[in-house]
C-alpha cells in the first residue's frame, strides 16, 4: 500500500521531478555560482510569475491552457507604445500603461472567448491560432497604422520611413521602476519587493476569487457544462469572463515583464510569451485541467533555472552554446506535448474496467 | 391523506403529438399534497413525455407544445422552461445524474443557489463576486439530508461516491428547495442496491408525511405497492387505470401495462410450421455472455437460436436486450462464448462476425448505422465491399471500386425496399428516419448473410414505414432462409413478427415463450428480475 | 444548357464555395484586374503564381489522407518535412548529384517517414479527438529536437557543414549541382516572360492522380469511411486504428516528398526552425480550397494552392504599387489564420 503511494506520487509529479533532475545535472556543469543563480532566478520570478498566474482562470473554467493569453500581452504592448510616445515615464507611466491596456484586453478577451465558445472542445487550438490571427492585426496596427492613422508624436520610436513603430522601443526611463521601488538587497541579491507584493496580491485575489460565486460557477462550468447549464448557470458568459480575466491579467503581467526588461521588442515580445508561460506552469506540475498557485511558483523556478543553465552546460558538454539553446526550446515544447498527451489519454482511460468487473461477478456467480 | 379543497396537481385532458404521431391522449389525474403516486407503463407508454410536460422541458415547446391544462393548487400554469416549474415548487430527479463530479455533495445540493456574503467588490462588480457562505452551505445541505432521512456524507466528493449516494444527493438537492411541493422521481431505484432502495422508500414515506407529493416512476412494481397511495397505469399514451394502491396487485398492474387485445393471433400460421420444421438445430449458441454496454448491461446470458426462425428479444429499456447483439457483434466489450454453425466466433471482433456471415442492423442509426455524409451507394455497398470484396474491379494488382456495380445494387434495394430518395447518390442524412432504416436493412441484405441481428428496426419511424420494414424482414427470412433475431421494445411488434420471443430482464434471459403466448405472461417476465 | 442551367450551376457553386472562399477568390480576381493598371507585368505575375503553385502543391496534397481518415488537419506536417530533410541531407552526404540526388532523397526519406508516421499514427490513435493540438506540439518538439541533431549528427559533406568548425549543418544549403530545378526544367516552357515549370506540374499531377486512384481502392474507401463515421467503419469490420495509421504514414511521406519538391523549386534546403513556417500556410491553403476539418478532395488541393499562392505572389506587387506600403505579409497572416479559425469554429459534419 505504502509503496503504491510512493509510486503514485512519483507518477503524478513526473514532470517536476524530471526537471529537478535535469537542473541537478546541468547546474554543476554550467559552473554558475549559487549567488548568480539566485539573483537570476529572483529577477525572472519577478518578471514572469504574474504572467503565469493569469493562466489559472481558464483552467478553472475547463478551457484548458490559454494559448490566447498573448492577446493580453499585445494589449499591454500597444499601451506601452502610447505611454512611451507621450513620454510619461517612471511609475506614472507604468500605471498609465496598465490602465490603457485594460480596455484593449477586455475587448480582445471578449472576442477570444466568444470565438472559443464557437469551438467547444477545441479551445486550445483555437486560442493558439487566435494568437497568430490577432498577431496579424497587431502588426497591421503597429507597423502601418501608427503614424498615418493613429497619431505618433515622437519620431524616436517611429521607423525612419515615417510610419510604423521601430523594431525596438526603448523603455530605459521606466526600466525596473517597479522592481527598484522598495527593493532590498541581501548579500548582493536584489529582491524586487514591490513586484513580489503585486504578485502576492494577485495570489490573494485568486485564493479569494475561488471562494466567490463566480469562481464556484467557473469550477462548475469547467467540470460539466451541461450540468451547470441545467442548474441555471450562464455557461457561455462564465467562460467568456474567465478568458477576459486571463487576458486582462496577462496584460498587467506583460507591463511588469516589459518594465523589467527595459525595452520593447515591438514585433517579437509576445510571440514566445504564451509558450514559455504555459511550459513553466506545466513544469510546476500543473495539468490541462488542474493548476494551483504553487504549480506556478515551482514551475517558474524550475523552468527558468533550466533556461539559465542550459546554454552554459551545452557549451561545457559539446562546446556549442546553441545546443543548450535548442535543448531548452525542445524541453519547453516537450513538456507541453507531454502534458497534452497525458490529458487526452486520461480522458479516455477508465474504459474497460467495467467489463472486468462484470466478468468477475459472473465468475463468482458460477462458482457459488 | 385527507382531501383539503383543491388538490395540489391536476392534469386535465393533456394531449401531445410529435409531428402528427399521437403520444398522449386525454390524460387526466389529480394528486393531493403529501400523496404518493406510482406511475407505471411500458417504455413508450408516454410516461416520460407526460413528465416532460409537467416539468416544462424545452423539447415539448420545440415540438409544438401540448394541449390540455396543468393546474397547481387550482391555478392553471404554463411552464416554458424547467426553471418556471422549479419556481412553482416542482422538482425532478432524472435518470441521468446532473451532478458536478469534482464538487462535494453539499456543493452540489446548493448548486447555483449558494448562500453568499456581500463583499466590497460585489458592490462594484455585481453579485457574482459575492463570496460563498460555507457555513450556510453546510447548514442548508445538512437540513436537506436530514429531510430526506438517508445518511450521506455532505463533504464527500461526487466522483468518490457509490452510485446510490449520487442518487440521494440529487434527491437532497430537490428537497433543499424550500418551495418544493411535488417531487418527480424517474426510476430512482434502478441504480440502487436493495438496502438503498429500501432506504429510499422510507425516505419517500417521510417526504409524504411532511406534505410533499411524490410522483414515483418505476418498473419495480412491488415498490409501488409498498409506498404509493395510488397507482396510475399508462399504455399507448392513455391512462388505462387510476386506482388506489391497496386495491391492486403486481399481476393486475402487469396486465394493465401490457394487456392489449390478447386474443389477436400472434404470428401467421405458416410461420409456425416453418419454425417447427427446422426446430432442433441451433445455428447460434450463446454461452455465458456478458456485455459491458453502458445502460444495457448483459449478465451471464445463455441462448440458442434455431436455424430459420425469427427470434424476438424483448424487455424493458435498460434491461440489457440491446447489449446482446452489440456484444455478439463486437461493438461493445464482451466475454463468454458464441458458436455459429458449429464454429466458435471470437468476441470483440466485428470483422470475424461479418466473415462468418452474420450481419447486424444497429439500433443507433445515426452513429453506428449510417455514413450520414455519404451517398446511399456508399452506405449500402460499403460493408459488402470491405468484408466480401464485392463491387470491386481489378486492374492489375489494384482493386478499385466498381461504381457501376455499386449503383446497380443500390438501385435494386431502393426498388425492393421502396426507399424514397432523389437518386442513389443522395446523402443518407437527407432521408427521413424510415427511409434511413431501410438503407440500414439494405446494407445488411447486401452482405447476403446467413444470420441477421436487427435491433429496434422500427424505432422512430412512422406506421407505414414500420409495416414495410417488418414485412421486408419476414420476406428476407422466409424467401432466403436467413435466421433473424429481432430486438424490439414493442412487444406487439415482436408478437406479430417472431416465432419465439425471449424476454430479457436485469441483464438476463427471464424466459423464452412462443409468440402466441398471452401478453400477461410476457409482462410478468419483463418485470421479473428488474434491477 | 441555356441561361437557366448556367444560373443553376452558379448557384450551386456559390453555395459550395462559402463566404470566406468567395472573398478570397474575389480578392485574387481583383488583384489580377488591377495588375495591368499599376504597371505589373501580367505574364510575370502568372508565372510567379504557377511557380509557387508547383513548389507547394505536394505539401498541400499531404493534408488529404489524414483529413480523409478523420485525423483532422495535419498540424504534424513537420514530421513529414523532417523525413524529407533527412532524405535530402543524407542524399547529398552520400554524394549523389543531379536528378539522382532527388530520387535518392525520396528513397532515403521513405523509411524515415514510415517510421515517424507509424509512431505518430499510433500516438494519434490513443488520443482520438484531440489530434490537432497534440499534432502541433509533436511537430514543434520534433523540430526542436532535430535542431540539436543537425548540429550533432556526423555530417561531413563540405557543401553542407559549417566551413570553420567542419561540423554541424548550415541553416541554408544551396542545391546548385544537386537537384535545383530538376523537375521544373523538364519540358520547361518559356514564351517571353511567361514560363511554365512543366516537370514540377507533371510530378504533382502524377502524385495527385495516384492519390485519386488510392481513394478509389478498397483501402481508400475504408479510409474515407473511417473519417466519415468511425463507429460505422468499425461495425463494418474495418480495423480503424490501422487505417488511421496508414493515413498518417501516407501524409507523412507526402510531406517528405512535398518539402523535397519545394526545395527543388526554391533552390535551397532550409534546416533548423524553418519547418515551423510551413505548417499553417499549408493547412490554410487546403481550407481555402474548400476542405473542412473532415473532408478534403484533390480539387480542394488545387484550388486552394492556386488561391493561396496567387494571393502570396500578387499582394506584394499590387499593394506596393497602390498604397506604397508592403502590407502583403500582414494580409497573408490574417488570411491564413482567419481561414483556420473559420474552419475550427464550424460544427463538424457527421457524428464522430
Amino acid at each position: 500500500m505504502k509503496q503504491n503511494k510512493v509510486l503514485n506520487f512519483l507518477l503524478n509529479n513526473m514532470v517536476p521531478i524530471m526537471f529537478i533532475i535535469i537542473c541537478a545535472v546541468l547546474i554543476p556543469l554550467s559552473g554558475f555560482s549559487a549567488g548568480y543563480l539566485l539573483n537570476e532566478i529572483i529577477t525572472r520570478m519577478g518578471r514572469n510569475t504574474f504572467l503565469v498566474l493569469c493562466l489559472l482562470f481558464p483552467i478553472m473554467s475547463g478551457m484548458g491552457l490559454n494559448f490566447g493569453m498573448t492577446l493580453g500581452a499585445m494589449a499591454a504592448e500597444i499601451a506601452i507604445i502610447f505611454v512611451a510616445d507621450w513620454q510619461i515615464w517612471g511609475l506614472p507611466g507604468i500605471v498609465l500603461a496598465v490602465i490603457l491596456s485594460l480596455p484593449i484586453s477586455v475587448a480582445l478577451g471578449w472576442l477570444c472567448g466568444t470565438i472559443m465558445n464557437m469551438a467547444i472542445g477545441r479551445e486550445m487550438i483555437t486560442g493558439y491560432i487566435m494568437n497568430f490571427f490577432i498577431g496579424g492585426w497587431y502588426q497591421l496596427v503597429v507597423l502601418f497604422m501608427m503614424g498615418p492613422i493613429i497619431p505618433i508624436v515622437h519620431s524616436s520610436i517611429k521607423l525612419p520611413r515615417g510610419y510604423g513603430i521601430r523594431n525596438t522601443v526603448s523603455l530605459l526611463n521606466m526600466r525596473q521602476t517597479l522592481d527598484d521601488l522598495l527593493a532590498i538587497r541581501i548579500g548582493g541579491i536584489k529582491i524586487p519587493v514591490l513586484t513580489f507584493l503585486l504578485i502576492g496580491l494577485l495570489c490573494l485575489f485568486i485564493v479569494w476569487f475561488r471562494r466567490t460565486k463566480l469562481g464556484q460557477d467557473m469550477r462548475a462550468v469547467g467540470q460539466d457544462m451541461n450540468v451547470a447549464r441545467d442548474a441555471g448557470i450562464k455557461v457561455e458568459r462564465t467562460r467568456i469572463i474567465s478568458i477576459i480575466m486571463s487576458t486582462v491579467f496577462a496584460g498587467f503581467g506583460m507591463v511588469i515583464y516589459l518594465q523589467n526588461m527595459g525595452n520593447l521588442p515591438t514585433y517579437t515580445a509576445h510571440s514566445q510569451i504564451g509558450m514559455f508561460c504555459i511550459a513553466a506552469l506545466l513544469v510546476g506540475g500543473a495539468s490541462v485541467e488542474k493548476a494551483s498557485i504553487s504549480n506556478a511558483f515551482l514551475g517558474v523556478t524550475l523552468f527558468h533555472l533550466m533556461f539559465i543553465v542550459a546554454p552554459a552546460a551545452g557549451t561545457e558538454i559539446i562546446g556549442d552554446s546553441m545546443i543548450g539553446e535548442y535543448f531548452r526550446v525542445f524541453a519547453s515544447y516537450g513538456v507541453i506535448t507531454l502534458a497534452l498527451i497525458m490529458y487526452e489519454m486520461k480522458k479516455r482511460r477508465s474504459k474497460g474496467q467495467a467489463g472486468q468487473m462484470l466478468a468477475q461477478a459472473q465468475r463468482e456467480e458460477e462458482a457459488s | 391523506m385527507e382531501k383539503q379543497g383543491t388538490p395540489l396537481l391536476q392534469m386535465q385532458n393533456i394531449k401531445k403529438d410529435f409531428f402528427g404521431n399521437q403520444v398522449l391522449t386525454d390524460i387526466n389525474f389529480t394528486l393531493g399534497a403529501g400523496e404518493v403516486l406510482g406511475l407505471c407503463g411500458e417504455n413508450g407508454a408516454g410516461k416520460s413525455t407526460l413528465m416532460k410536460i409537467l416539468f416544462g422541458m424545452d423539447v415539448i415547446r420545440e415540438t409544438g407544445g401540448y394541449s390540455g391544462d396543468v393546474l397547481i393548487d387550482g391555478q392553471k400554469v404554463t411552464f416554458n422552461t424547467p426553471f418556471d416549474a422549479l419556481a412553482a415548487g416542482i422538482g425532478m430527479v432524472h435518470q441521468e445524474f446532473s451532478l458536478i463530479p469534482g464538487f462535494t455533495a453539499a456543493e452540489n445540493i446548493v448548486l447555483n443557489r449558494e448562500p453568499v456574503k456581500k463583499t466590497l467588490l460585489s458592490e462594484v462588480f455585481g453579485d457574482r463576486l459575492n463570496t460563498l457562505n460555507y457555513k450556510a452551505i453546510a447548514e442548508t445541505s445538512a437540513k436537506a439530508i436530514e429531510k430526506m432521512g438517508v445518511e450521506i456524507d455532505a463533504n464527500m466528493r461526487i466522483s468518490d461516491m457509490p452510485v446510490g449516494h449520487k442518487q440521494f444527493t440529487e434527491i437532497a438537492r430537490e428537497l433543499s428547495k424550500d418551495q418544493l411541493k411535488l417531487l418527480i422521481l424517474d426510476e430512482p431505484t434502478a441504480v440502487l442496491t436493495e438496502k438503498e432502495a429500501a432506504a429510499l422508500l422510507d425516505s419517500i414515506r417521510k417526504m409524504s408525511a411532511q406534505g410533499i407529493a411524490v410522483i414515483f416512476i418505476t418498473h419495480r412494481l412491488h415498490e409501488i405497492l409498498s409506498v404509493c397511495n395510488k397507482v396510475v397505469v399508462m399504455r399507448d399514451g392513455y391512462v388505462v387505470r387510476d386506482v388506489p394502491a391497496e386495491e391492486t396487485s403486481v399481476s393486475d398492474i402487469t396486465k394493465w401495462m401490457v394487456g392489449r387485445n390478447v386474443e389477436a393471433p400472434a404470428a401467421a400460421p405458416d410461420k409456425q410450421t416453418a419454425s417447427a420444421a427446422s426446430a432442433g438445430k441451433a445455428i447460434l449458441s450463446i454461452r455465458n455472455l456478458w456485455v459491458d454496454m453502458p445502460g444495457e448491461t448483459v449478465r451471464n446470458v445463455t441462448l440458442d437460436v434455431q436455424e430459420g426462425e425469427i427470434l424476438g428479444i424483448g424487455g424493458l429499456a435498460g434491461q440489457g436486450k440491446l447489449g446482446i447483439p452489440n456484444g455478439v457483434m463486437g461493438l461493445y466489450d464482451a466475454g463468454g462464448h458464441v458458436e455459429f454453425d458449429g464454429k466458435e466466433i471470437p468476441l470483440n471482433n466485428p470483422k470475424a462476425c461479418l466473415d462468418a456471415s452474420l450481419a447486424f442492423v444497429s439500433e443507433d442509426r445515426r452513429d453506428v448505422g449510417l455514413l450520414l455524409d455519404e451517398s446511399l451507394e456508399w452506405n449500402i455497398a460499403f460493408p459488402a465491399m470491405q468484408v466480401q470484396n464485392k463491387f470491386l474491379k481489378h486492374i492489375g494488382p489494384i482493386a478499385l471500386r466498381d461504381e457501376k456495380a455499386i449503383q446497380e445494387v443500390t438501385r435494386k434495394y431502393i426498388d425492393e425496399l421502396m426507399i424514397k430518395c432523389t437518386s442513389s447518390q443522395q446523402k443518407a442524412r437527407e432521408l427521413s428516419g424510415g427511409n434511413q432504416q431501410k438503407v440500414c436493412l439494405a446494407k445488411a441484405f447486401a452482405l447476403e448473410p446467413k444470420f441477421l441481428f436487427v435491433s429496434e428496426p422500427t424505432r422512430g419511424i412512422d406506421v407505414g414505414a414500420k409495416a414495410l420494414v417488418l414485412d421486408a424482414l419476414k420476406k428476407f427470412n422466409r424467401e432466403r432462409g436467413v435466421t433473424v433475431v429481432m430486438i424490439s421494445s414493442e412487444l406487439e411488434e415482436l408478437r406479430q413478427t417472431c416465432d419465439r420471443i425471449a424476454i430479457v430482464s436485469g441483464g438476463r434471459i427471464a424466459g423464452i415463450l412462443p409468440a402466441s403466448e398471452s401478453s400477461e405472461e410476457f409482462g410478468m417476465l419483463m418485470v421479473s428480475q428488474v434491477k | 444548357m441555356g441561361y437557366v442551367g448556367i444560373a443553376e450551376g452558379l448557384r450551386y457553386w456559390m453555395k459550395r464555395m462559402e463566404m470566406p472562399r468567395l472573398i478570397i477568390a474575389g480578392f485574387l480576381v481583383l488583384l489580377y484586374v488591377i495588375a495591368p493598371f499599376v504597371g505589373a507585368d501580367f505574364p510575370t505575375q502568372i508565372t510567379n503564381t504557377i511557380n509557387r503553385f508547383s513548389w507547394n502543391a505536394v505539401l498541400v496534397l499531404a493534408m488529404v489522407p489524414m483529413v480523409h481518415s478523420g485525423c483532422g488537419l495535419n498540424f504534424g506536417l513537420p514530421l513529414g518535412i523532417i523525413s524529407g530533410l533527412l532524405g535530402a541531407t543524407l542524399s547529398i552526404q552520400f554524394g549523389f548529384t543531379g536528378l539522382l540526388s532527388f530520387v535518392m532523397a525520396i528513397v532515403i526519406a521513405t523509411p524515415f517517414s514510415v517510421l515517424f508516421g507509424t509512431g505518430y499514427g499510433t500516438l494519434l490513435n490513443k488520443i482520438k479527438g484531440g489530434e490537432m493540438m497534440i499534432a502541433t506540439y509533436v511537430g514543434f518538439s520534433a523540430i526542436s529536437f532535430m535542431c540539436m541533431m543537425w548540429l550533432l549528427l556526423p555530417y561531413t559533406s563540405p557543401t553542407m557543414v559549417w566551413g570553420l568548425s567542419g561540423a554541424g549543418l548550415r541553416p541554408t544549403i544551396s542545391l546548385e549541382g544537386f537537384y535545383d530545378q530538376v523537375l521544373a526544367n523538364f519540358l520547361h516552357i518559356k514564351i517571353g516572360n511567361f514560363e511554365i515549370p512543366t516537370g514540377s506540374l507533371l510530378f504533382f499531377a502524377l502524385l495527385a492522380f495516384l492519390m485519386w486512384l488510392f481513394l478509389r481502392t478498397k483501402t481508400g474507401t475504408a479510409m474515407t469511411a473511417v473519417g466519415s463515421n468511425r463507429v460505422f467503419a468499425q461495425a463494418a469490420g474495418i480495423n480503424v486504428d490501422r487505417t488511421r495509421t496508414l493515413s498518417v504514414i501516407l501524409s507523412t511521406w507526402l510531406g517528405a516528398v512535398g518539402i523535397l519538391v519545394y526545395q527543388q523549386g526554391f533552390g535551397f534546403i532550409q534546416l533548423y526552425t524553418a519547418p515551423n513556417n510551413m505548417t499553417l500556410p499549408t493547412v490554410s491553403a487546403i481550407l481555402i480550397g474548400g476542405a473542412s476539418v473532415n473532408k478534403a478532395s484533390i480539387p480542394n488541393v488545387i484550388i486552394g494552392t492556386i488561391l493561396f499562392q496567387g494571393m502570396v505572389t500578387m499582394t506584394p506587387t499590387i499593394m506596393n504599387a497602390l498604397i506604397h506600403m508592403d502590407i502583403s505579409e500582414v494580409v497573408r497572416v490574417i488570411v491564413t489564420q482567419g481561414m483556420i479559425l473559420y474552419a475550427l469554429t464550424r460544427k463538424p459534419e457527421g457524428g464522430n
